[in-house]
C-alpha cells in the first residue's frame, strides 16, 4: 500500500481527471461520455482527502453519505468496505455518481474547493458502485422477517425506487406502479443513455426485484387504479410521479411542427431509441439542419447534446439569464461545448416562424439582468428594441415541468399548493390523506435526482412510524417555492 | 404480455380484437382509449376501445392497417401476446340525458362511435347513428349499433350500399327534418340537442361546420399522435378555442366548434416520410417471408 500524503501534498496535488471519449467522437456517438477510473485513478483520488474531521462533504449531501468513510476505504483499496459504506444511505449510487449535481453538493462544501479543486467525490462514488457492480459483489442485504406490511408506490422514478428500497429491507411487502412500459422514470426517458446507460438503471432495478420488489407497469394510477383503490389494498401509500407536465413557452407558432417539449424529444430518442435504425418510433429529423434549444438546466444540455449525436448541423442554446444562472452542471455544460454546441445568452424566443405548418426559425429578444426573483437569481428582463431573429429548424423547449394533474385531478381530496403540487409536511412527506405520503418533484416541482431519492428515503422512514403507530395527525403544510 | 383473445377482419384491412386486459377492462368508460406496444421495439400508439367487459377482463379493439405498426399488429392471431396495453387514458365521454343525440361515425372512427351510441342510449337518450363508409365493405359495425336501440342511418361515399353520399349529407337533413332523404324511415322534425363526431379529420371537420350553422352543440373525438399518454410529452397538443390543450388529459373529446382542424391534421403529417419508409421495408419483409 502506498503512503499516506502529507496534507502539504494533498492541498498541492490537482484532480485526477474524470477519462473522456474524445469531444470529436463523442459528439455522434450516445455511447457513454465519461468512462470512468481505473483503480489507480480512484486511489490517487481518494488520497487527496482531508480527512477533516467535520467533514463538510457529508453535510453537503443530501442523503448524507459518510463520503469521508467511504473515500478512506478507496484510498486503502477496500471497495467492498467502501460500497458497504455508501450502501447505508444510498442504494442507488450508480446513478448518482453520475447525474448528482456534486458542485453543489459535496464538492461544493470540500475545503479543497476554495482551491478549485475538490476532491472528485461524484466520480469516486461510481468508481465503487461500478466496481461493485462488475465483480458481481452481492448486495449487504439480510431481510427480516416480512412484516405482514403493504406498501404501494406511484411512480418508479428515483423517489419510488428509493422508497422502494427501504421499505422492502424493512421487511414490507412494496408494489411499484409505473404508468410507462418500462421502469425507471425520468432515469429511462429523461437522461440519456451518453450520460446513464440504461443498463446501469437495468441493473439497480432487477437488484430490487431480486429483494422482492413487484413492479407493475402499464399502471396510471388515476385511471387503471384508483389511489382509494391502492389505499384499501395497501397500508400505506407513496406518491412519486415526479413533475411530468411539460411547461411550454406560450409564444406564437409553438404548435408548428418542429417544436418539440424537451420531454417529448428525449422521450422519442431515450425510451423510445428513436437513435436506433429499424425502430419503430419516429424522431424527426436533424441530420445536417439547425435545431435551437431553449433553457439552461441540464434537460436543456441533454436534449442539444442528443440533436448533436441525431447528426445535427448546428445546434444552439438559448438562454434569457447568464452562464452563471444555469441550473445545469458544470460538467454538463463543458461537455456540451467541447460537443460543438453553441450557447447564446441573455436571449429569449418570442415567436416561432414556419411555412406550411412546418417551423422554419424565430424570433428573439435580447435580455438583461435586473432585481433577484424568488428564487434568488437575477430576474431576465427585455431589451427595447433588441429584437433578432434565427432559422430554425427544430426547436426544443426545456424550461422545466409543472405537476401533471392526471392523478391529483381524480383525487380532489389531497391538498395541493398553490403550484399545484402536493402538499406535504417536509420533515415526513405525509399529505392530507392518513397513510399516503408524497416526495420528489411532485412536491417540489422539478429538482434533481438526489433530492428526489432523498425524499423518498424520508417518506420510507416515516411510513416505517406509520406502520407502527396509526395516528395521522393533520401535517403542517409548507409551502416551497417550486424550484425552477 | 396481454393475450389476443380472438382476431377477425369484419372490413378490408379493419380487424377486431379482443384482448386480454383487465386491468384496462375494470374502470374503462365510453370515449376512454389505451396506449398499446406490439413488441418490444415497437412505437406506442393510442387506440380508443370500442368495449369493455369488467367481468371477462377483456376489451374490444378495431384497427384499421394503415401504417407499418398497425399493419403489424393486424398480423396479429388469437393466442399471440401483445407487449404492453397501458390505460384506460383520456377522459371519458360526458354521457347525460341531452334528448336527442346524433353521433357520426366516418370509416374506422365508426368504433370510437359505437362505445359512445351504447352509452347514449343506455342513459335514455334518444339516438341517431350516422355510419359512413367508402362502399359497402367499409361499413363497420352497423348491427352492433343498431342493436343499441339507435335508428341508423348508413351512408356510403359510393352510393353502393345505403345511402349515398357523404355523412354529413345526412347529417343536415335530420336537422333539417327533411323526411325520406335520409335513406330509410326515420322519426324526423325534432331538435337535436347534441352532436358527436368520430373519424378522419376532414369529417369530423364538415360536422362541425353543419352544426355550426345550426347552433348544436358538438363534440369531436381527436386522433392527434401520442407517445406516453399521460401528459408528459406534449406531442399531442391541440389548440382549442385559441388555447393549447394535450388531446391525452384534456380530452379527447374536445367542442368541435373551437378545434382547430387544420392544424390538427398538419400535425398528424409530421412523420409521412419515416411512416412511408418504415411500411415499405415492413411490406418487402412480409413478401420475402410469404414467399420462402
Amino acid at each position: 500500500m502506498s503512503e499516506p500524503l502529507s496534507k502539504k501534498e494533498r492541498m498541492k496535488r490537482e484532480r485526477v481527471p474524470m477519462p473522456e471519449r474524445d469531444a470529436g467522437e463523442r459528439a455522434r456517438s450516445f455511447a457513454e461520455v465519461n468512462l470512468g477510473f481505473t483503480a489507480e485513478m480512484a486511489k490517487l483520488e481518494a488520497m487527496r482527502c482531508l480527512e477533516c474531521a467535520r467533514p463538510k462533504c457529508v453535510e453537503g449531501c443530501p442523503v448524507g453519505i459518510h463520503i469521508d468513510e467511504f473515500v478512506g476505504h478507496v484510498a486503502a483499496g477496500d471497495i467492498a468496505a467502501a460500497a458497504a459504506v455508501i450502501q447505508r444511505d444510498n442504494l442507488l449510487p450508480a446513478i448518482c455518481g453520475r447525474v448528482c449535481p456534486q458542485e453543489n453538493q459535496c464538492e461544493g462544501a470540500c475545503v479543497l474547493a476554495k482551491k478549485d479543486r475538490p476532491l472528485a467525490i461524484g466520480h469516486l462514488e461510481r468508481y465503487v458502485a461500478d466496481y461493485v457492480r462488475n465483480e458481481g459483489f452481492a448486495k449487504v442485504t439480510e431481510l427480516p422477517e416480512p412484516s405482514g406490511k403493504r406498501v404501494a408506490i406511484v411512480g418508479s422514478g428515483p423517489a419510488g425506487l428509493a422508497c422502494a428500497g427501504d421499505l422492502i429491507q424493512a421487511g414490507h411487502t412494496v408494489t411499484v406502479y409505473e404508468a410507462l412500459h418500462e421502469p425507471g422514470g425520468v432515469l429511462v426517458y429523461g437522461i440519456p443513455e451518453f450520460r446513464l446507460p440504461k443498463v446501469i438503471v437495468q441493473t439497480e432495478i432487477a437488484g430490487l426485484e431480486e429483494l422482492g420488489v413487484r413492479f407493475e407497469m402499464n399502471a396510471i394510477i388515476g385511471r387503471t387504479y384508483t389511489l382509494e383503490e391502492l389505499r384499501k389494498d395497501s397500508d400505506a401509500v407513496f406518491i412519486g410521479v415526479g413533475a411530468g407536465l411539460p411547461r411550454f413557452l406560450d409564444i406564437p407558432g409553438e404548435n408548428l411542427i418542429g417544436v418539440y417539449s424537451a420531454n417529448e424529444f428525449l422521450t422519442r430518442v431515450n425510451l423510445m431509441k428513436a437513435y436506433l435504425p429499424g425502430n419503430d418510433t419516429p424522431v424527426l429529423d436533424v441530420k445536417g439542419r439547425r435545431v435551437v434549444v431553449f433553457g439552461g438546466g441540464n434537460t436543456a444540455m441533454d436534449a442539444a447534446r442528443t440533436a448533436m449525436r441525431l447528426g445535427a448541423f448546428d445546434v444552439r442554446i438559448l438562454y434569457r439569464r447568464t452562464e452563471d444562472e444555469m441550473p445545469a452542471r458544470r460538467e454538463e455544460v463543458r461537455h456540451a461545448r467541447e460537443e460543438g454546441i453553441n450557447f447564446d445568452f441573455l436571449a429569449a424566443p418570442t415567436e416561432f416562424h414556419g411555412t406550411d405548418g412546418v417551423l422554419t426559425g424565430l424570433a428573439f429578444q435580447r435580455m438583461e439582468l435586473g432585481e433577484p426573483d424568488d428564487s434568488g437569481r437575477r430576474r431576465p428582463r427585455p431589451i427595447e428594441g433588441t429584437a433578432g431573429r434565427s432559422d430554425a429548424d427544430l426547436a426544443v423547449v426545456a424550461i422545466g415541468n409543472g405537476a401533471n394533474p392526471l392523478l391529483l385531478a381524480t383525487v380532489p381530496e389531497l391538498e395541493t399548493t398553490r403550484w399545484g403540487t402536493i402538499a406535504v409536511d417536509e420533515e415526513t412527506g405525509r399529505t392530507s390523506l392518513p397513510g399516503v405520503f408524497a416526495g420528489g418533484d411532485i412536491v417540489t416541482g422539478g429538482a434533481t435526482v438526489i433530492l428526489a431519492m432523498g425524499a423518498g428515503r424520508r417518506a420510507a422512514g416515516s411510513i416505517e412510524d406509520w406502520l407502527v403507530d396509526r395516528t395521522w395527525e393533520m401535517p403542517t403544510i409548507d409551502e416551497p417555492a417550486p424550484a425552477l | 404480455m396481454y393475450r389476443i383473445v380472438s382476431s377477425s377482419f369484419i372490413a378490408p384491412e379493419v380487424k377486431r380484437f379482443v384482448i386480454d386486459a383487465p386491468q384496462v377492462a375494470r374502470h374503462w368508460q365510453a370515449g376512454q382509449f389505451v396506449i398499446l406496444r406490439v413488441d418490444d421495439d415497437g412505437e406506442r400508439i393510442p387506440l380508443t376501445v370500442a368495449a369493455a367487459d369488467p367481468d371477462s377482463g377483456q376489451i374490444t379493439l378495431f384497427v384499421q392497417g394503415i401504417g407499418k405498426t398497425t399493419k403489424q399488429l393486424n398480423t396479429k392471431q388469437a393466442g399471440e401476446q401483445l407487449a404492453d396495453v397501458a390505460g384506460p387514458l383520456g377522459k371519458p365521454s360526458e354521457i347525460e340525458e341531452y334528448g336527442t343525440a346524433v353521433v357520426v361515425g366516418g370509416g374506422v372512427g365508426t368504433a370510437i362511435a359505437y362505445p359512445v351510441v351504447a352509452a347514449l342510449a343506455k342513459a335514455g337518450n334518444d339516438v341517431i347513428a350516422i355510419v359512413g363508409g367508402r362502399s359497402r365493405a367499409y361499413v363497420l359495425l352497423e348491427d352492433e349499433i343498431s342493436a343499441t336501440g339507435a335508428e341508423t342511418i348508413v351512408c356510403t361515399d359510393d352510393g353502393s350500399y345505403g345511402r349515398g353520399g357523404f355523412v354529413t349529407d345526412a347529417l343536415a337533413d335530420v336537422i333539417a327534418g327533411r323526411r325520406g332523404n335520409v335513406g330509410r324511415e326515420i322519426n324526423t322534425g325534432r331538435q337535436v340537442n347534441i352532436v358527436f363526431a368520430a373519424g378522419p379529420v376532414p369529417m369530423m371537420k364538415a360536422v362541425a361546420e353543419v352544426t355550426r350553422t345550426a347552433g348544436i352543440h358538438t363534440i369531436a373525438s381527436l386522433n392527434p399522435i401520442m407517445v406516453d399518454g399521460t401528459g408528459m410529452c406534449g406531442g399531442c397538443r391541440v389548440d382549442v378555442g385559441g388555447r393549447t390543450y394535450f388531446a391525452c388529459v384534456d380530452g379527447p373529446e374536445f367542442d368541435a366548434h373551437l378545434v382547430d382542424f387544420d392544424l390538427l391534421a398538419r400535425r398528424n403529417q409530421s412523420y409521412v416520410e419515416f411512416e412511408a419508409a418504415r411500411l415499405e421495408s415492413f411490406n418487402k419483409q412480409c413478401k420475402v417471408e410469404g414467399s420462402s
